[in-house]
This record gives C-alpha cells, sequence and structure tokens, in this order.
C-alpha cells in the first residue's frame, strides 16, 4: 500500500477524538520523509533531506539533492519541503508522570519520605496515562528523564518514551542513575528572615561523601551476610553502569561536587548550574556535564546580570561544555522545553547548538546517545516535523511525530477541548 | 565673705551622701532625723556650652535645689555653695537626651497557643483577646500608659548615664499603637522624683508586636486600620460616645494632641507613614532607621522631623570571593553612606534628635556620633540632636536641652570638647545630683616613664593603657589602677616571665613623678619611682591635629567623605546615579505595530516630543533630540501586565476576612524592587499590582508605570482608575489549609459572601446622609464599586464560579471589568461577552492544581473569537519579563494573527485596565511607552533593545552593559576599602542575606509580626 500525503490534514488530527489514550502500534511499514530541513543534532544541517526510517531503527539520511530513493519500496512517503526536521527532544529532570496536579497531593509520587534514598526507584511510579504527557509530546519532547525528588539521596530516574501502555513498555534505560540534592551552602532563617551561611555545610559534605565511602566498601565486600538495599542499589555508581546525578548551583558547591565524584571515580553530571559560567573551564577541564536549569528564570541575586539565566548556555558552549536544559519541577512546564533553547539563542547560543542541547547532547548526558538522539543511520526512528523552526513558538507545529518509527497521536486533551469549545460557538479553526 | 572652699578629692565622699538626702520624697513617711541638703554648688572656671550653639568660657554655673540659679561668665559665688574649682580645663554640657527607648518598660509578652503566627496550621483570631471595653484589635493599644508601669532600672540608667544621658523618652515598644510614652530623667531614688513628662507622645508603628490577632496582616492591612481608626476616632468623639463605651478610642482621642512619634523600618515606611499622617493633618516624628538619605527629597518634601538611631553597620567579610558575591551592592554601599545620613539630613534642614536604640554597646553611639562628624555633620548640629532637638519636640524645652537659671541641673562635666578623640566624662548630673563617672581630678598621666623597680629599669609608655617597652614590636600590658592619689600598677618583668611584679604609691601632679613601695616575684619590698621623660604621642597628637583641621575645612563645606561612591535610585545594582530624563527622540525606519487601523506599518518613523507620540508615518519633521536608527527593528507600544504582584512591600494579601476592600496595594507600592528593571529590559512599561486571591474581596490595585528609580508615588499612573481584587475557588475556600475556620469554605459559601456585602453596601449607602453616620472604609469600597467609580479584577478558574458572579453582579447591579486567570473562560466566553466582562489569562498554565485541570492554551483563541477582550498576563516577577513571548503562544495555540496576539499584551490589557487613552498602541497624543525590539516581538529571538516610557529612556541595552561594568568597578572598590577597614583593626560582619520576595496570588504568610 502506498500513500503519499502533500500536506497534512489538521482537522483530520483534530477530529480524532481522545487518540492519545491509544498508544501507538510497531512501525509495520517503511517510511520516508522528503524534502526537509534535517537538523540532524550534532550540529549539522541538510537544507533539503531524505530520511528513511524501518522497523523503528532511522535507515537513510542523505541530501535530497544527490541522492535518490526507490519511492516503491516504502508505504508511507511524507513530502515535507520547507518544513523542519527534528531528533525527539529529551526532558532531563522530569517529573512527568509522577506528578499530575501539583497542588493535589494525592497525584503526587515525586517526594519519599527519608534523607537516603538511593533504592528509591521512579519508574514503577511513571504513570503513562498522565494527561500531561500528549501535551509535552506536542511541542517535540518525545523521551524524557523520570526523576524523584527530596531529601540528600532522592532515588534513580529512568528515562521513557512519552508513548506507552504501561511503564515496563516505556521505559527506554532503567533506574541509570542516582539523584543527589548537595548540601545548600546557604541557609534561609524563617524566624529573622534572613539568609545566612549553612554553618553544617562542611560536615554534611562530609556525611555525603562518608556515606560513598561506605557503600564502597559495602560492595567490595566479598562476604556480605546481611544486605544492606540502599547500598546495592549503589552498586551502579562504583563499577560505571549508573551516573550520579548531582543538584548543585553554587560555585564552591559544584567544584567541590565535581572533585569528590572524581576521587571516588564516579560519572557525575550537575543538574541546576545556575553558576556554572563561572567555573566553565573547570567543568571542561573536568569533563563535567551539566543539566542546566531551565533559561527561564530570574537571575539569582539583585546585582546579577539581568540577562544572566539566559546566556549561561552560551557561556557553556563557547567553553565547550557538554550541557542540556531541564524545566525543574512542574510537569505541564515540560512542553516550554524547546523555547529554553530558543531564548539562549537570543543571547548568543548557536542555533543547532541549542538543537543539540535538546536532543544528541542531552542523549549523550543521559548516556542513551547511541540509540537516539539524533538523525543517525542505525539510531531510533525517534523524531518529529515540525511546519516551522521548532524552537520558535511560532514554528512549533508538529505535523508528525515518530518513536521508535511509531507514529504517534499528536491529539491531546486540550485540543479536545478547543475543539469541543470551538464548536459550540461555531468558531472556524483550522 | 565665708566660702566653703573644698578639696576636690573630698567631693566624691560628699556626692554619695547627696544620694540619700536630696532626693527625698515629700510625701513619704521619713525614718531617722530629717537631713534635708539644698545642693547648692557653683563650677568656676568652666568652658560651659550653655546650649547646643552658646559657648561661654571662664564662666561660672550656680546650681541649688537640683535647678540651675545661675549661670555666666562674670556672676559672684553665692554664699553657702560648695565651690568646685573647674581651673579652665574642664567643659560643661546641658545632660543629653535619648529619644526612644523601652528604659524600665516591662516587655510585652505573646500570648501562647493562638492563632495568628502560623497560617496554614491554626485557626484565625478574628477579634483581640484583650478583656474589656477595648478596641477590637489587639494591637491598637492607645490605652497604655507608659508612667504607670515605669520603675527606675539602676543597670539599665548606669549605661545610659556613662555615656552622657541624663534623660530618655521610654514607652512599650509593641503594638501598632502604643499608647503614650513617658519621658524621664535618668536619675536614681525613686520613680516620683525621674518622672518628667508622664505622657510624652504617642507612639505608632507598622509592627504588630506580640498581637496575636490575624488582623492586619500586611502592611497595607496596617496602613487601612490606621485610617479606619482616625476615622472612628473622630465618629467616636462626635456621635459614637452616645451609644456606646470604647475605652481605646477615648484614649486615642485623649492622646492625640501629644507629639505624634512613628517607629518606622526604613525609608520607604517613612514616605508610607507620613503620606497617611498627612490625610488627617498629623506630621508625625519619624523614628528612622538610618537610611533616610535613600529617598531624601521626597521625605523632605514632607517636612518631618526625626530621632536616628546610629546603627551603622560594619564592614562585611569579604575575604572569600566566592562568599562577598553574596553581598549585594546596596548592602556595601550602605555601609560607606549610613554615617552620611546624619549629615545630609541636616543639610537638608531635617531637625532630628538621636537615640542609641538597637546598638548592642551604647559605647558605639560616641563612635558612630564621631563618624557621623567625619561624614559632615557639624559638632553644633550633633550636639543640637543630643540636647536641643529632643527637649524641643518633647515640649520640655523649658527645663532641659539647656542650662538657664530655673531650669534644671542636668549636665556633665567632660575634660574636653565631647566629640574628641580622648575626651572623658567625669560627672553626669541629672536633678542637681552627681554620678561621677571619672574623678575630676585623675592626672593626664599619657607620656612615657623611666621606671625603676628596685634595681630593675623599664620603660614605661602610658597612651590610655599602659605598657611597658621591651622594643619595637614587644611590649607587656601593664595592669592599673587609679584612686584618689594612689596608683597600682603589676606586671610581669619580662614576656616569658609568669610571675608579677606589684606596685603601689603616689602621684604627683607638679613633677609628674610617682614612687612607692613594690613586691618582687620573689615577694621582697623594694621601693620604685616612676619619673615622667616625655610625652610619647607628641607627634601623632600633631598629625591628628593637622587632620582635624583638614576635615574641619570640609565640614564647612558640608561635604561628604569625597572617596563614597555616589547615592542611588533605587538605592541597588542597576539603579541610577543619575535620573534618565525626556528627550525628543526619532525612531526611523522601524517596523510599527500600531495597534491602530494603520496596523504594522513598514519602514515607518516615530516621533516622540515631550512625552508623547507626536508623529507617525514615514517622514515626520524632527525637532532636535535624538535620532534612532531603528533598521530591521520592530517598535511596538510597551507592554502592559494586567495582573503583577512585583513592586509590592511586606504582604500581598491581606488574608484575615473574607473582604479587605479596605486595603491598597497602593498604599505599598515599592519602588525598589530589581524586578522593575529586568521587567523593562523585557518591554514591559505598565503593571497593574495586584491584592492577592486570599478572599472573596481583596484589595485595591495600584497601576504603575515601571518609571525605574523614582520614588513610589510617581510610579503610580496618573489618574488611573481605581481597581479591586476579587477572587473565587480554591484559594478563597482555603482548599490546602488543614483546618480553615475562615467563611467560605465552599463555592456555595463564596457566592453568599457577595450577595451579603453588595446588600450591605446599599444599606450602608442608604444610611450616609445621616450625621451619625460611620464611614467604614471596607463597605465604602464595596460601595465605589456599586457605584461604578471602581472595577473589579476577579481571579477565577472555573466556569460555574465565573457564571455566579455575573449572575449576581446582573443583579445586584454592578459589573464584572476582568476575569484574571479565567483559566475555563473558553467554556463561558458568550456569556462574558455579553456581560461585557473582559478576560485576562495565562498563556499556557495547567495542571498545577485541580481547578485548572481543564485550563486549554486556546483558551485566549476562543474568548477573543468569541468578542470577549483578552490579554495574557503573568502574576509571575519571571515571565513578565517575556510577556512578548506568552503573546506568542496565542500564535501557536489557537492560530491567532501576529497583530492580534501582541494586542493581548499591549492593548487589550490597556482597554481593560480603562487607560487606553494614554497607552497601548502607538497613536499621535498617546503617552511614549514604546519597546523597540531586535526583531519581530513575538519571535523566540526578540530581544527589547530600548524601552521607553514618557519618552524617558528607561533601558538600553549597550547602556545596560556599561552598567554592569559599573556595577563590578563599585563592588571591587568598595570590597578592597572593606579589607582595608579590616586590616586597620575595624570590626567586620558576616552578612545576612534578606529573601527576595517574588509574589505570587496565594502568598499569604503574616508580614506584620516584625
Amino acid at each position: 500500500m502506498k500513500y503519499i500525503i502533500k500536506t497534512l490534514l489538521f482537522s483530520f488530527v483534530l477530529s480524532s477524538g481522545f487518540a492519545q489514550q491509544t498508544p501507538a502500534p510497531p512501525q509495520d511499514q517503511a517510511i520516508a520523509i522528503i524534502g526537509a530541513i534535517a537538523h540532524i543534532g550534532d550540529g549539522k544541517v541538510i537544507q533539503n533531506s531524505i530520511i528513511t526510517f524501518e522497523n523503528g531503527k532511522i535507515t537513510n539520511v542523505a541530501d535530497a539533492s544527490t541522492v535518490r530513493i526507490d519511492r516503491n519500496k516504502f508505504g508511507k512517503i511524507i513530502e515535507a519541503g520547507g518544513k523542519h526536521v527534528y531528533p525527539g527532544f529529551i526532558a532531563p529532570g522530569s517529573q512527568l508522570g509522577l506528578v499530575e496536579i501539583g497542588a493535589v497531593s494525592a497525584t503526587r509520587d515525586a517526594y519519599e519520605l527519608g534523607d537516603l534514598n538511593p533504592n528509591i526507584r521512579s519508574i514503577i511510579a511513571f504513570n503513562t496515562d498522565s494527561e500531561v504527557i500528549p501535551t509535552t509530546r506536542n511541542n517535540g519532547v518525545l523521551l524524557a528523564q523520570i526523576t524523584p525528588r527530596g531529601g540528600w539521596i532522592s532515588g534513580q530516574s529512568s528515562i521513557v518514551e512519552l508513548d506507552a501502555w504501561n511503564w515496563e513498555d516505556a521505559a527506554y534505560k532503567i533506574d541509570e542513575g542516582i539523584h543527589l540534592n548537595w548540601p545548600r551552602i546557604s541557609r534561609w532563617s524563617w524566624r529573622t528572615q534572613t539568609v545566612s551561611k549553612n554553618k553544617d555545610y562542611d560536615k554534611q559534605v562530609t556525611e555525603i561523601e562518608d556515606y560513598l565511602t561506605e557503600a564502597r566498601a559495602y560492595i567490595d565486600a566479598k562476604n556480605r551476610l546481611a544486605k544492606n538495599l540502599k547500598f546495592e542499589a549503589m552498586r551502579g555508581l562504583f563499577n560505571g553502569s549508573k551516573k550520579l546525578y548531582i543538584h548543585v548551583n553554587d560555585i564552591k558547591s559544584m567544584t567541590q561536587a565535581v572533585l569528590i565524584a572524581k576521587k571516588h571515580k564516579i560519572r557525575a553530571v550537575l543538574v541546576g548550574g545556575r553558576d556554572s559560567w563561572m567555573i566553565a573551564d573547570f567543568l571542561k577541564e573536568n569533563n563535567t556535564a551539566v543539566i542546566l536549569n531551565k533559561a527561564h528564570d530570574l537571575p539569582p541575586t539583585v546585582d546579577s546580570d539581568i540577562d544572566q539565566t539566559f546566556k549561561t548556555a552560551a557561556i557553556l558552549q563557547k567553553a565547550g561544555v557538554l550541557f542540556c536544559f531541564y524545566m525543574g519541577d512542574s510537569p505541564m512546564q515540560e512542553r516550554n522545553l524547546p523555547f529554553q533553547a530558543g531564548h539562549a539563542v537570543g543571547f548568543g547560543l548557536d542555533k543547532e547548538a541549542a538543537v543539540s542541547a535538546l536532543s544528541l547532547n542531552a542523549a549523550k548526558i543521559l548516556g542513551i546517545d547511541k540509540t537516539v538522539g539524533s538523525l543517525t543511520p542505525g539510531k531510533d526512528a525517534t523524531l518529529f516535523i515540525s511546519t516551522g523552526d521548532a524552537l520558535d513558538y511560532r514554528g512549533n507545529h508538529l505535523e508528525f511525530a515518530f518513536i521508535r518509527g511509531k507514529e504517534i497521536s499528536l491529539d491531546d486533551k486540550q485540543k479536545a477541548l478547543y475543539r469541543k469549545y470551538s464548536k459550540k460557538y461555531n468558531h472556524k479553526i483550522k | 565673705m565665708i566660702k566653703k572652699q573644698l578639696q576636690l578629692s573630698t567631693l566624691t565622699f560628699l556626692f554619695s551622701l547627696l544620694l540619700l538626702s536630696v532626693q527625698a520624697q515629700i510625701t513619704f513617711p521619713q525614718n531617722g532625723v530629717y537631713d534635708n541638703r539644698d545642693g547648692h554648688y557653683a563650677f568656676t572656671n568652666a568652658t560651659i556650652y550653655k546650649s547646643f550653639n552658646e559657648k561661654i568660657e571662664n564662666a561660672t554655673l550656680v546650681i541649688k535645689d537640683g535647678k540651675v540659679v545661675a549661670i555666666g561668665s562674670r556672676i559672684p559665688v553665692p554664699e553657702g555653695a560648695v565651690v568646685i574649682d573647674l581651673k579652665n580645663k574642664k567643659t560643661i554640657y546641658p545632660g543629653f537626651i535619648d529619644m526612644y527607648s523601652s528604659y524600665g518598660i516591662p516587655e510585652a509578652k505573646r500570648e501562647r497557643n493562638s492563632g495568628g503566627a502560623g497560617y496554614f496550621s491554626a485557626g484565625q483570631q478574628k477579634l483581640s483577646k484583650k478583656k474589656g471595653a477595648y478596641s477590637w484589635n489587639q494591637a491598637l493599644k492607645p490605652e497604655f500608659r507608659a508612667h504607670e508601669h515605669f520603675t527606675i532600672d539602676e543597670k539599665a540608667a548606669k549605661d545610659y548615664r556613662d555615656n552622657g544621658f541624663s534623660a530618655v523618652m521610654t514607652h512599650q515598644e509593641d503594638g501598632l499603637s502604643r499608647g503614650t510614652s513617658t519621658f524621664v530623667t535618668l536619675g536614681s531614688g525613686r520613680e516620683h522624683t525621674v518622672l518628667l513628662k508622664e505622657k510624652a507622645a504617642h507612639v505608632l508603628s507598622f509592627k504588630k508586636g506580640v498581637s496575636t490577632q490575624s488582623y492586619p496582616g500586611s502592611l497595607m492591612g496596617g496602613i487601612a486600620l490606621f485610617r479606619q481608626t482616625y476615622m472612628d476616632a473622630k465618629w467616636y468623639q462626635e456621635h459614637g460616645h452616645k451609644n456606646e463605651k470604647n475605652i481605646s478610642l477615648e484614649a486615642w482621642n485623649e492622646i492625640s494632641e501629644l507629639p505624634q512619634i512613628f517607629d518606622v523600618r526604613d525609608k520607604l515606611e517613612v514616605l508610607r507613614a507620613a503620606k497617611m499622617g498627612k490625610e488627617f493633618g498629623i506630621n508625625y516624628i519619624f523614628k528612622g532607621n538610618g537610611d533616610e538619605y535613600k529617598r531624601l527629597q521626597e521625605i523632605k518634601a514632607f517636612k518631618p522631623t526625626f530621632i536616628l538611631p546610629l546603627n551603622f553597620p560594619s564592614a562585611y567579610d569579604v575575604e572569600d570571593p566566592y562568599d562577598a558575591m553574596a553581598i549585594p551592592l546596596s548592602d556595601m554601599k550602605h555601609w560607606e553612606l549610613a554615617p552620611s545620613n546624619p549629615a545630609r539630613l541636616a543639610n537638608a534642614g531635617i531637625d532630628f534628635a538621636w537615640t542609641t536604640k538597637g546598638l548592642k554597646k551604647k559605647s558605639t553611639f560616641w563612635k558612630n556620633i564621631k563618624k557621623a562628624i567625619k561624614q559632615g555633620l557639624t559638632e553644633e548640629q550633633a550636639l543640637k540632636a543630643l540636647t536641643h532637638t529632643p527637649a524641643q519636640l518633647m515640649g520640655v524645652a523649658d527645663r532641659i536641652g539647656s542650662l538657664e537659671a530655673g531650669k534644671l541641673a542636668n549636665f556633665l562635666i567632660t575634660s574636653g570638647n565631647i566629640f574628641g578623640e580622648k575626651t572623658k566624662i567625669h560627672h553626669n548630673w541629672i536633678n542637681g545630683k552627681v554620678f561621677v563617672l571619672k574623678d575630676l581630678e585623675e592626672p593626664d598621666m599619657d607620656g612615657t616613664y623611666a621606671l625603676k623597680v628596685g634595681q630593675q629599669n623599664f620603660e614605661l609608655v602610658v597612651d590610655g593603657k599602659m605598657k611597658i617597652k621591651i622594643n619595637d614590636t614587644t611590649s607587656i600590658d601593664v595592669k592599673h589602677n587609679y584612686s584618689k592619689g594612689l596608683i597600682t600598677l603589676s606586671f610581669p618583668p619580662s614576656k616569658e616571665e609568669t610571675k608579677i611584679i606589684r606596685l603601689s604609691g603616689t602621684t604627683s601632679d607638679e613633677d609628674k613623678t610617682w614612687s612607692g613601695n613594690a613586691t618582687t616575684i620573689d615577694g621582697n619590698w623594694v621601693s620604685w619611682t616612676a619619673t615622667r621623660t616625655g610625652d610619647k604621642k607628641e607627634k601623632s597628637k600633631e598629625k591628628s591635629k593637622k587632620k582635624g583641621k583638614k576635615k574641619k575645612d570640609n565640614k564647612k563645606e558640608g561635604n561628604q567623605d569625597d572617596a563614597s561612591g555616589p547615592v542611588l535610585y533605587p538605592f541597588m545594582a542597576h539603579g541610577w546615579s543619575k535620573q534618565p530624563t525626556q528627550n525628543t527622540y526619532l525612531i526611523k525606519n522601524a517596523t510599527v505595530w500600531t495597534n491602530e487601523q494603520e496596523g504594522i506599518l513598514k519602514n515607518a518613523d516615530v516621533l516622540v516630543v515631550n512625552g508623547k507620540i507626536s508623529a507617525i508615518g514615514n517622514t515626520p519633521k524632527a525637532q532636535g533630540g535624538q535620532i534612532i536608527d531603528g533598521t530591521g527593528m520592530h517598535l511596538t507600544p510597551g507592554i502592559i501586565d494586567e495582573h503583577s504582584h512585583i513592586a509590592i512591600s511586606r504582604g500581598v494579601n491581606e488574608c484575615t476576612q473574607e473582604s479587605t476592600a479596605e486595603v491598597s496595594i497602593g498604599d505599598v507600592v515599592n519602588s525598589e524592587d530589581i524586578n522593575i528593571y529586568r521587567q523593562l529590559a523585557g518591554g514591559v512599561t505598565t503593571a497593574q499590582l495586584l491584592h492577592g486571591s486570599c478572599n472573596p474581596i481583596g484589595g485595591q490595585s495600584a497601576i504603575i508605570k515601571l518609571r525605574w528609580g523614582l520614588a513610589p508615588e510617581a510610579m503610580k499612573l496618573e489618574g488611573a482608575p481605581g481597581f479591586i481584587k476579587f477572587a473565587l475557588g480554591e484559594n478563597v475556600k482555603r482548599s490546602t489549609w488543614n483546618n480553615n475556620d475562615r467563611f467560605p469554605g465552599t463555592r456555595m459559601g463564596v457566592e453568599q459572601v457577595y450577595r451579603d456585602y453588595f446588600t450591605r453596601a446599599k444599606e450602608y449607602s442608604a444610611k450616609k446622609g445621616k450625621t451619625d453616620h460611620r464611614v467604614d472604609l471596607d463597605l465604602e469600597t464595596v460601595l465605589e464599586v456599586l457605584n461604578s467609580e471602581r472595577f473589579i479584577t476577579c481571579h477565577s478558574y472555573v466556569q460555574s464560579e465565573i457564571n455566579m458572579l455575573m449572575k449576581v453582579a446582573d443583579e445586584m447591579n454592578f459589573k464584572v471589568n476582568t476575569f484574571t486567570h479565567i483559566l475555563e473562560g473558553y467554556k463561558v466566553a458568550d456569556k462574558m461577552a455579553r456581560h461585557g466582562a473582559a478576560g485576562s489569562s495565562f498563556a499556557d498554565w495547567w495542571a498545577y492544581k485541580y481547578e485548572v485541570i481543564h485550563a486549554i492554551p486556546y483558551n485566549g483563541a476562543i474568548m477573543h473569537r468569541e468578542g470577549v477582550i483578552t490579554s495574557f498576563n503573568s502574576d509571575d516577577a519571571e515571565m513578565a519579563r517575556r510577556l512578548n513571548q506568552e503573546a506568542a503562544k496565542a500564535v501557536k495555540y489557537g492560530g491567532l494573527s501576529e497583530e492580534d496576539a501582541l494586542k493581548f499584551v499591549t492593548l487589550n490589557p490597556a482597554i481593560m485596565l480603562h487607560i487606553e487613552d494614554r497607552v497601548g498602541s502607538i497613536k499621535v497624543g498617546k503617552d511614549a511607552d514604546l519597546v523597540l525590539w531586535s526583531e519581530n516581538p513575538l519571535s523566540v529571538y526578540a530581544k527589547a533593545q530600548m524601552t521607553f516610557i514618557d519618552g524617558i529612556k528607561y533601558f538600553d541595552r549597550k547602556e545596560d552593559e556599561q552598567k554592569r561594568i559599573e556595577i563590578s568597578t563599585e563592588r571591587n572598590r568598595l570590597i578592597q576599602k572593606m579589607l582595608a577597614e579590616k586590616k586597620g583593626g575595624g570590626k567586620t560582619q558576616a552578612f545576612k542575606g534578606r529573601r527576595m520576595h517574588h509574589y505570587h496570588c496565594d502568598d499569604m504568610e503574616d508580614e506584620m509580626n516584625d
């Protein structure tokens, strides 16, 4: 069978009801996207491209002006001249599927009790049926790192695809890292309404380091009788199979965190990284990546450069530090992830480096770049087509999105309500 | 003639006897034989300051029965007086006055386990817990009388006296109205004799103190409560007293003629209280905070007087460069400039008195006065603030503050100029009774001595402290004591020795030689002598004299320390040292989004003259001024944020009642919020500062222009209509509280609040003509809504409640001007259009609380298509920096045209705020509130390059870069200065930061408990 789809029939998508409730079936035909501006994810762009994929894997990415394909070999050909194709964007540090409605505690599953919870696993609480997920997907975010919060060690994150029947189905890389909230260097006193130095900071850092040392000793011991589930969960940190995501923002703490991770031979990634721009060279030297807090944030102090949060990404890029963006605590904001990168472009970040931050570099930081994150033959066909520049509000309109070749629904609850009420008022909508 | 010429050394004995006799209390029974003495003294050969500006040399002061009898240079010493010859070496000053204290007054105690403090855990306390016919509000205590609670606190009194004070004003430092203070001398004995003026002043503040009552929970609530109380007091006096007894209101009226002292937290509270006072014809005396110089011009305009603390901060620890980053420039600058505050006020013609309140050690007071003098305050001004001004302010200048016949014998005898580096206070006479701080005849021992103990020789150096000099860098401290001609010294003979040599002997004034007996470290008695060899410090003294002269010259010119940085407006990083001014601008060849019928003009010019848009088109005539090349750029009207909570001081919510229509954000606009500047950089020029969403009828809002650098009143948009915040739904019914006990608890109850209030407002209106009518500021405001004199902005989410309010409005005959948030507006957009309500929404927020689960980003588009005036707002200090991007979401979600989308953040909010005649579009005659963007403003890549308000360029991206350099340079200069201070032995402190408030609708902690 052969379909040629010249233009996207938005109304078809819009009238298809709550299609997001039904995850897409596996790719059953070869698909080719022809003529699109392909943003590879590694900084390269092909203005007039051919992208083909089959059985969930990308089979070819080429320049359409030099390479021709046999159209008959494809079950579906998407003519996408002038449109943009991107690797699926990745949302690190996300609470998607863990928190549905922020103010309703019954719908919150991100914060576990206790200070040291390396054994806690976010994946099992990930709700694939969250209504927030389709709205996120529809702006190009197709993968997310589902991350627990709270305590000193919050637990383990897992990376999921954002179209699945259940968490097992969604899981892309399970328990891939442990999240550590670095002690705060300053303290807020409610009574005096003042911020002052955390006098226990050094002690707390020592306690954390001691905990790592103890875990290491536990793991190195050959004949342990009593099992410690918490230390068991940390085994991966010391054999290189798990990363340590250190949530940390100020210079001193970041520097210490990097040095301590190095000393214990742990692969660390900094999350937050508010002041990372001030130690960019140090981070580069130590080969430490940063999952940067969103650009849409206020500068840290009154004296700070008013554009600091917009500029940090560009500074990291120039210094050669590997970085990506994350949105913080609010799942409904995940859909604005692409625009953090876009905003940073306005303040000096290279445009394709911004795309990389959302795709390949995020994949590298999360350790999934071998199979996803760029438009590269052999990698998963996890990608989307946007009518325009997906980093800009005016261009970010998805026409197609694929996760491992599965054509996923682009409908969501909000679109359905839009249709419902537009119909009530007889508004003509596209 | 017989004179009782006494030796000075015997005086002290006499003085101690005086303690018992002169102060005898006439109504008290006497145990023993009467021993009344008249305390008759003549102080001769003195330099006397009769008052702060009248100094007489070689003069005599005669006192008797605790009063001055005579003072002058040629008066005879009367018969029967004890003569104290000051030998032309000592100076007499009128006793000093501390104008603000809690001396001898018990501290107010907070009751435990009461509401008010923990908003989310405890219930609310609606009424005062004070039993009896008192005010409904526990923080109003006009009936408190400090003099009824006053007891002499000898320990505290001594501390004051040791620093030269002879009288203080004291009160119970608790509450909004603290009742009366009392004015007392610092004598000992019985309270009866020290109370100088029992009801001295009415003291007020914006601090709730120990009151456990919930109201007021915000600064604006406090201001509203004062307004209502001033009106209630008047009403009570005229009518109310006929029907009820209210001890508090009676007391309020009773003390209304006294000086009114207002204790403020900072310079903005001065302006707020001064404005409020003016409404009721009151000119407060402010107990300030020492930062008045930061808004001096505005403060000066109220012609206030001050009680100033001398709480100059010490330098901060800045040795760790990373830690130093946490210290804001404003704090560093205040460290440098605070000592210049008194001089700046004095030079501005503002009278002030002083207080030691807020100082950990009272001796710091003198250190700091000297700092203030270094910064340009004259000694005369300093003396005036210590004597004349406080006496004048308290209405006791006929008794203290200067030395004249008939006035109290309250004076000091000092070793010289009181502001001199080494001057000591010898005596503090209070009510004719002496307190000896330092023996009058204690010799000046400074110098170097050849000390011989037995066979051992030492070099002794006396310079305040005593030391045995070993060599240029090493010395041994000598413990010493002097008393009535007898001197004792003790020290180890060498650095290594732990045993001590002890000396005792006598001094001789004539040859400055000391001698006596000593015990050596072995316990043997030997004789010792110390022979003066020279004035050790002569050289450096001369140096400092020279310096002093230089400084004096400076003082004459009224100069502050030249090395200090400028005052910034507002006083913080990114503030102006020079406020930008209006200019004629011709912006050429830009893409102009007019928001008018002309639509988007390409390659157009816009001329700005006198703050207005004067011409639009391709070749308007330039009339001088500055030409800005807009090639490739886009010019739009300034962004208007319908829903903002920036620039608000101490509380965005007055949560404590279901209606708080009486409170107003307009009373608490905070011009010193960095978010104003940050938002200018995002193109915002106008914002409605809204009350929070805590109660069905919230407070009044303020519409401001983001005129960075100006004071709060000057930021307000002139002639803007009044608005009030209403709120529905979860916040109002307090869904997230553990145990809410404030009505309403459901949406059903919310409706009834409105029906009740509007019904009562109508009844209230009907009674308004009557003479005994009591003005109720709450209902008065609700009535304004009914009279279409005030517009509603209503926080709302779900369709049922939106529908409800419109129904109530229709029935009660008022209109809902704007529904804000209105995330389900799309469900009832047709009804909103019919009612005429506007909708101001978030672009894409949802799922953060239950009532927004049906929120959709298409909401704006649907409301717009249905004919509702629609805008997007921020409700958030961060989002407001990029409202142009939020507008772009109306293109993304719902497919609006770019032109219509931009109107969501410009013209449409102007229309719903009824200010579209001034702002919102680029039209000839409208205010020149303009933003020049680097590219299409709806692009995620667009940056505001310049932002104009009233034709004044408040933001320029290039100048901002320059500002960053200036901030960094100024920080570095101050850090170096602090390091030098520390190196020079100056005190330093660790920095404690304050939290930056970024308010949202539902922030509601109590901001009034200090």
